[in-house]
């Protein structure tokens, strides 16, 4: 498999987040950006939310490149700078799991 | 809901009750898939099988993957896959003990986990996991078997709550002895002193089974999850 590229993963990311929002009828004070807080504290998501948003991502990425990437796994949850913070932190946790799979 | 578009995965389905929910599903309008571990020597029109191990993880997302790519969604779990080994505890090796839980309990949570994730696609899911009476009669030589679809129970409960929110609900039917092959190996007088503590003292049919199934999946039952009803009267 072609390591699919920064730019391809940040939007899959964006798009999957822009989505549930629209789903939830969240209303954004400002556009989305690859640093607006995403989970945690001032997050756009609740809970529930970056559930629904781990799963989504984990199955676009499988559905779009065919490979399998594991969003909660424990050291996910761990990582004192958590993946989930942002849509730009999560793209590099993807890039980062795509790697080590490659 | 249309039943008749519904999809529907049922593990354990070569033999024994697996078996014949495929039949009374199918022949409902349903499309069914289904696995075990090996080929079963039956076909059935409306049925789809994949040799998959219910505690292999990798197996369960690959069948998943399929169902994905083949039917688009998928609207119904009936956890059915279980195996028992009836022996006193003092007699239980730990690779029984290990064997047992994997199977029910954790190839339950893969199945669940996994089909959750499609299921949450159209916020809606029904999962009908199996238990059974030796959990609340408390079974001797059942200890292995019974604790692992007590925790089935307690995993069902907890996942109702958690599932909610995705519109799936999780319930649990637990059969008392059927004529299968799960019982095939169990001295006559031990069935019937199980039997003689039922409020209804007779083995259990499928249909049994069936009925209390056809009330968790349908869609009118989104207001019911997190229950469990035990044939016989227990």
């Amino acid at each position: 498999m072609t390591q699919p590229s920064r730019e391809a993963i940040q939007t899959l990311v964006t798009q999957c987040l822009q989505e549930i929002l629209n789903q939830r009828g969240t209303e954004l004070s400002a556009p989305l950006t690859a640093d607006t807080p995403m989970f945690g504290t001032g997050g756009l998501l609740d809970s529930i939310g970056i559930v629904t948003m781990i799963v989504d991502v984990e199955q676009t990425i499988a559905a779009e490149f065919n490979a399998t990437v594991s969003l909660a796994d424990d050291r996910a949850m761990s990582q004192r700078n958590s993946p989930y913070r942002s849509i730009s932190a999560l793209t590099d946790y993807i890039l980062g799991q795509l790697s080590e799979g490659a | 809901m249309n039943p008749t578009q519904s999809v529907m995965l049922i593990t354990g389905t070569r033999k024994g009750i697996g078996k014949f929910l495929v039949e009374y599903y199918t022949q409902r309008g349903y499309l069914v898939e289904g696995c075990s571990r090996e080929t079963p020597d039956w076909t059935c029109q409306g049925y789809h099988h994949h040799c998959t191990d219910v505690a292999d993880e990798a197996g369960v997302q690959a069948m998943m993957n399929d169902i994905r790519k083949r039917q688009g969604r998928l609207d119904i779990l009936i956890n059915n896959a279980g195996i028992a080994s009836m022996n006193h505890c003092l007699l239980t090796p730990i690779a029984t003990a290990e064997r047992i839980f994997r199977t029910n309990f954790i190839g339950s949570f893969l199945l669940l986990r996994e089909s959750a994730k499609l299921m949450k696609k159209n916020r809606y899911g029904r999962i009908v996991n199996m238990g059974t009476v030796a959990t609340p009669m408390k079974l001797e030589g059942e200890s292995m078997y019974a604790a692992s679809k007590a925790a089935v129970v307690n995993m069902t409960q907890v996942l109702a709550h958690e599932l909610a929110p995705f519109g799936v609900t999780c319930n649990v039917v637990g059969p008392t002895p059927i004529e299968t092959d799960l019982i095939r190996g169990v001295p006559k007088q031990k069935i019937q002193a199980i039997l003689d503590r039922l409020a209804v003292k007779r083995l259990g049919h499928f249909e049994d089974v069936t009925n209390v199934i056809d009330f968790f999946i349908r869609p009118e039952s989104d207001y019911i999850t997190g229950q469990v009803v035990y044939l016989g009267g227990v």
